[in-house]
């Protein structure tokens, strides 16, 4: 169910949403936790606010999705509540920001933050130099960006380990969680030799190779490369080669080791419904991820 | 001129049908009862909170404030309702017997400076729209003190509630309008989990939701599922309107129908308002003669000094 409300208050809302509970039960307060989505422009909206009622599945959560509509004339508030069918396990608030109200987001999130609960904010496209110090951040438990669909994800890579407060994450470490199980799975058997070497190569545009490259820098005590080309991580040892690579936009991927034959993985690459709802089962700081990309600048970029 | 017993003074908050449900969650049940003191509870947080401005109401307001606009009626006597030992019986006497009981044994805690709090709303935007300062509304001076935050702490010295503090806040141009009961557990003595498991374990509450959306929230840990053991704050809820579909009587209805039957119970009387006075004056002295109010943005939780307030005890504010 989809309800309208145009040219709004937050106090319009409020009442409404009493008013759908008392009247169909829809809108209850059995929910773990509030989801902002940032979601800026209208660029990639629908998609946001699909993969956020996707990942609500998991997490019953209220989401609300604010979004910057025009931005010349007047100050004015617009709203979409969806409940049940389509908003899956959460209901959905979604609202446009005109004119300057746009630059004051917090005000009309704050009204609709769940008691108690904690709140989790996500930036689908272009974050802020230091989410936990935005306005809508500063409200949110865990922080969460994603530099792979920003205009320059490596310039963006660096941004975030300089405006990292504990309880940021981003979405392209999400993306290999199952990259970094199946290297450290190869790695962990017999003979247990050190790694005297690293390679990590993919596309120039996709900021999870670099994670892959941090993470590596910061768990190893050996020189770790990224290069631009295929998608491929290379683990050197005294005796063998450990190698995981996937065609770019394949779904099969080959674990190569040295005397041993070829082993072939399913790793599609994770979509962001599915990282999010990763993302959501931990709510405190994520110090992997922190130690990932404090080792980013170990990396040697070749 | 009029004889006591024929003065009815209102104060609609005793109308309203989830206050008087206090009396019938701790006095009708068995299970709240037994960790209804300061063993269990660690601290009862009351607040009264309105996204309106006052515009317009300056006449009214100005010189008076949040403290004694609602502090020293509705918050006290929802804290006497908390707070007041089982009555003998439901009549007027007994319910009046209980609560002049704990008023007079409630104090406001001190050194001042550390256990209050006070703000005046700044401009700001609130709900998404802009609004004005208080020293901008019209009818205020430019330098009023009014306060249009309030935020105490009082004792409660009875042998159940020894130890607990009772943090009563009240203010206009707040996050939205809510008020409601908190009744805040201590944490379990000992945890047999590792840190990390119960890392995203508060504490435990009641909250009693007197409005809107009536109700109570009862919350406390559950296993997140998953192969790890991983515990997680949840909510476990009580809605008026789902439970029962017949609408409520209006606050006001209800006392005027108690007032022409002649039923004095829900109204308060001289001693109980004589009794609130004595417990919010020395605060209200202390701030006339102290400093003015703090400014705090419009549309937020209220002023920095009121989150102190709190952190001092190593507690903090809900957010209701």
């Amino acid at each position: 169910m989809r309800i309208q409300l145009r040219n709004t208050s937050a106090n319009a809302i409020s009442r409404k949403l009493v008013e759908l509970r008392r009247s169909s039960g829809m809108v209850t307060q059995g929910r773990v936790l509030t989801f902002i989505v940032c979601a800026g422009d209208a660029r990639g909206l629908d998609a946001a606010i699909t993969a956020a009622t996707e990942a609500s599945k998991e997490h019953p959560c209220r989401v609300i999705v604010v979004g910057r509509g025009r931005q010349d004339g007047p100050s004015r508030l617009d709203a979409e509540i969806r409940v049940a069918g389509e908003a899956g396990a959460s209901e959905a608030l979604i609202l446009a920001l005109h004119g300057e109200l746009g630059e004051h987001q917090e005000s009309v999130v704050v009204p609709f933050l769940l008691p108690d609960t904690p709140v989790v904010a996500w930036w689908p496209n272009q974050a802020p130099a230091v989410p936990a110090e935005d306005p809508v951040g500063r409200l949110a438990v865990r922080r969460i960006t994603d530099v792979t669909n920003s205009d320059d994800p490596r310039a963006d890579l660096a941004t975030r380990l300089s405006g990292y407060r504990p309880g940021d994450t981003d979405l392209a470490w999400a993306r290999i969680t199952y990259w970094r199980a199946l290297l450290v799975s190869a790695l962990d058997q017999p003979p247990y030799e050190p790694v005297l070497s690293a390679r990590v190569s993919g596309l120039r545009t996709e900021p999870a190779v670099d994670l892959i490259a941090g993470w590596l820098a910061s768990r190893l005590d050996c020189p770790v490369e990224r290069s631009v080309g295929e998608l491929r991580v290379e683990l050197r040892t005294a005796s063998q080669t450990i190698a995981l690579e996937r065609p770019q936009e394949g779904r099969v991927a080959t674990l190569e080791r040295t005397h041993k034959p070829d082993s072939l993985i399913s790793l599609a690459r994770r979509n962001s419904a599915e990282c999010l709802a990763e993302e959501l089962r931990r709510l405190d700081p994520d110090k992997v991820y922190e130690a990932a990309l404090s080792a980013l600048p170990k990396v040697d970029y070749v | 001129m009029f004889s006591e017993e024929s003065v009815f003074r209102i104060d609609h908050y005793l109308g309203k049908e989830t206050v008087q449900n206090i009396l019938a969650l701790r006095f009708a049940n068995q299970m709240f009862e037994p960790v209804w003191n300061a063993h269990y509870v660690d601290h009862v947080q009351i607040t009264m909170a309105e996204d309106i401005g006052l515009g317009g109401r300056a006449g009214y307001y100005d010189g008076i404030g949040a403290a004694r606009d609602v502090i020293q009626n509705h918050l006290l006597q929802l804290l006497a309702f908390t707070a007041m030992e089982e009555p003998v019986s439901f009549a007027a006497s007994e319910l009046h017997a209980e609560k002049i009981k704990v008023l007079s044994a409630t104090r406001p805690a001190e050194p001042f400076d550390e256990t209050t709090a006070r703000g005046q709303y700044a401009s700001g935007w609130q709900g998404g729209e802009k609004v004005v300062g208080l020293l901008e509304e019209k009818g205020f001076a430019a330098d009023s003190t009014t306060e249009t935050y309030a935020a105490i702490t009082l004792e409660v010295d009875t042998r159940r509630w020894a130890g607990v503090p009772f943090y009563l806040r009240t203010g206009k141009r707040l996050g939205r309008r809510v008020t409601e009961i908190a009744v805040v557990f201590k944490r379990a003595p000992h945890l047999p989990f590792d840190k990390t498991m119960t890392e995203e374990l508060g504490q435990n509450a009641l909250v009693i939701r007197v409005q809107p959306d009536e109700g109570i929230t009862m919350r406390f840990g559950s296993k997140v599922p998953g192969s790890e053991m991983e515990v997680r704050d949840v909510n476990m809820d009580f809605s008026y309107g789902q439970a029962f579909t017949v609408s409520s009587p209006e606050a006001y209805e209800r006392l005027i129908l108690d007032v022409i039957l002649g039923v004095p119970s829900l109204f308060p009387v001289d001693e109980e308002v004589e009794l609130s006075w004595k417990i919010l004056d020395p605060v209200l002295e202390h701030w006339a003669a102290n400093g003015r109010p703090e400014p705090y943005e419009s549309g937020t939780w209220g002023p920095q000094s009121a989150d102190e307030m709190l952190r001092r005890t190593g507690r903090e504010w809900r957010r209701p």
